[in-house]
């Protein structure tokens, strides 16, 4: 067990490899990686069968007269017509909200939100870390698992989804569900919530994707053991 | 073991007490490091099941399973007591305004003079109802939202007798499960009868008013506002009581749209 500068304690194996030390962070329990690769997967599902279901009606505005706003290429649409699309995005509804929720218990219940959650303390690091990735400017220390702009990616990743679940939920029951639809503007906006959500939780992917590649291959293969080698932070 | 923790006390932290007895680094070897890794990689590997959706046969199967799924825990929370939504006249959709989505270009209008509306199935009085019955019933007239499954929504208003004091009117069996109806338009659907009897589900014979249009389904109309459009049957002329549902469920329901339809 190693401490970091802000007392969070990380699981440490120190071994030799090849005559030299080597350390070793347990940086993700198995819940967190197994959440986390099929939510990658969910994620797809719902953002293509999503898009196809939007093209029933690509629309936010009334039905007549209808003004479309966007056309998606079939390309990186799934289920091939609106009633195929909703039988995946339906289905896969089930798994996303299940592996949201098994996540944020598991947050919640072990201490594993502090090396995720963005604290009011860290807001202050935010520009530093924007400023060196934006704008190539020095490399503040890293004493955490995740510097603070990775954390306010993560954290907001997760309120992007929570509001995907509910919106998602709205339009799925607003009958039943008559008095909330009622007080967030109707059906019509819903939908723009909903969207917005897509949008919000996406926006993340790319720089995600990003950041993986250029930490290489250590960093990915952490997420499928959950082991880090020689983290800065325990340096 | 296998919790990044913390050392302050968390509320819900099983791993507290471990952690202080632990608080320094494990030395390990190179075997015992790849045998960590390997057992952490073990894992992971009920994840390759997902690969099954891969596979068209089998992901087919699952997704439809999937829908089923939503529609069977509607219909555990469907009660008959929760209201949808009604809004004031101001509130409506202006009639130019309400979208007509035909499945085909039928015409009522040779049909109209001898149309008769046929009920047969687990009900007392079987047979042929007309227009002038149905009008004689209690009337209901109501503002309620019409969704489209294709993502769109308006506020209309719609008059009729209630499908549940039809289904008394005619002695349906109250040990029925579904009702089936058919269209002149050929469209057909099947409901669950909990739907059929909510009190805002109308045998609609009136809209903005006036009868139904030709394109708004004249002379009768199915309308739900529990359930999503494609449910409001048009053109209704049969109506079967029964406990068994056929092999044909509905126009768009055996295409692949959810049978409940619920909302």
């Amino acid at each position: 067990m190693a401490m970091t500068k802000s007392g969070l304690a990380v699981q440490t194996v120190e071994a030799e490899i090849k005559g030299k030390r080597e350390r070793f962070s347990r940086e993700h329990p198995w819940l967190v990686r197994f959440t986390h690769w099929l939510n990658a997967i969910s994620l797809v599902v719902m953002t293509m069968s999503g898009l196809q279901i939007y093209m029933a009606f690509p629309s936010f505005g009334e039905k007549i007269p209808q003004k479309d706003f966007l056309h998606v290429p079939e390309a990186i649409r799934l289920g091939g017509w609106l009633g195929g699309a909703l039988q995946w995005h339906l289905s896969f509804a089930w798994l996303f909200t299940l592996t949201g929720i098994a996540y944020v218990s598991y947050l919640l219940a072990s201490s594993h939100w502090r090396q995720v959650i963005l604290q009011p303390k860290e807001l202050r690091g935010i520009w530093p870390m924007a400023k060196h990735y934006f704008f190539f400017q020095a490399k503040p220390e890293q004493t955490e698992p995740y510097n603070p702009l990775q954390k306010l990616a993560y954290t907001s990743t997760i309120g992007f989804g929570i509001a995907a679940v509910v919106t998602g939920v709205l339009l799925y029951k607003p009958a039943q569900l008559a008095p909330l639809v009622y007080w967030l503007g109707g059906f019509g906006l819903i939908r723009l919530y909903h969207f917005a959500a897509m949008i919000g939780f996406l926006s993340f992917i790319p720089g995600h994707l990003v950041m993986v590649a250029l930490h290489g291959w250590n960093n990915f293969y952490s997420m499928l053991t959950g082991w880090k080698r020689n983290p800065d932070y325990l340096r | 073991m296998g919790v990044v923790g913390v050392n302050l006390p968390h509320p819900f932290f099983w791993d507290n007490k471990k952690m202080k007895r632990d608080d320094q680094i494990q030395l390990v070897d190179e075997k015992q490091l790849s045998r960590m890794n390997r057992r952490e990689l073990l894992k992971l590997v009920p994840l390759i099941a997902m690969g099954a959706i891969a596979i068209p046969s089998l992901n087919e199967k699952l997704i439809k399973r999937g829908l089923q799924l939503g529609d069977r825990a509607a219909e555990k929370f469907f009660s008959e007591q929760r209201l949808a939504q009604t809004f004031s006249n101001r509130d409506v959709t202006p009639f130019e305004k309400f979208p007509v989505n035909s499945y085909s270009d039928y015409d009522p209008a040779n049909d109209l003079a001898n149309w008769k509306l046929t009920v047969e199935g687990m009900v007392a009085r079987p047979g042929d109802y007309t227009m002038e019955q149905i009008n004689a019933l209690p009337k209901q007239v109501q503002n309620v939202k019409h969704i489209c499954i294709e993502g769109w929504d308006v506020i209309g208003n719609f008059g009729g007798v209630r499908l549940a004091d039809f289904l008394q009117f005619v002695g349906a069996d109250s040990a029925a499960r579904f009702i089936e109806v058919g269209c002149l338009d050929d469209y057909y659907s099947s409901y669950d009868i909990a739907s059929c009897v909510h009190p805002q589900t109308l045998l609609c014979y009136e809209m903005y008013g006036k009868p139904l249009t030709a394109a708004h389904g004249a002379p009768l109309r199915i309308h739900m506002p529990v359930k999503l459009g494609y449910k409001s049957a048009k053109y209704v002329y049969s109506i079967r009581v029964s406990n068994v549902l056929r092999k044909e469920k509905g126009f768009w329901e055996d295409q692949g749209y959810s049978w409940y339809g619920g909302i």
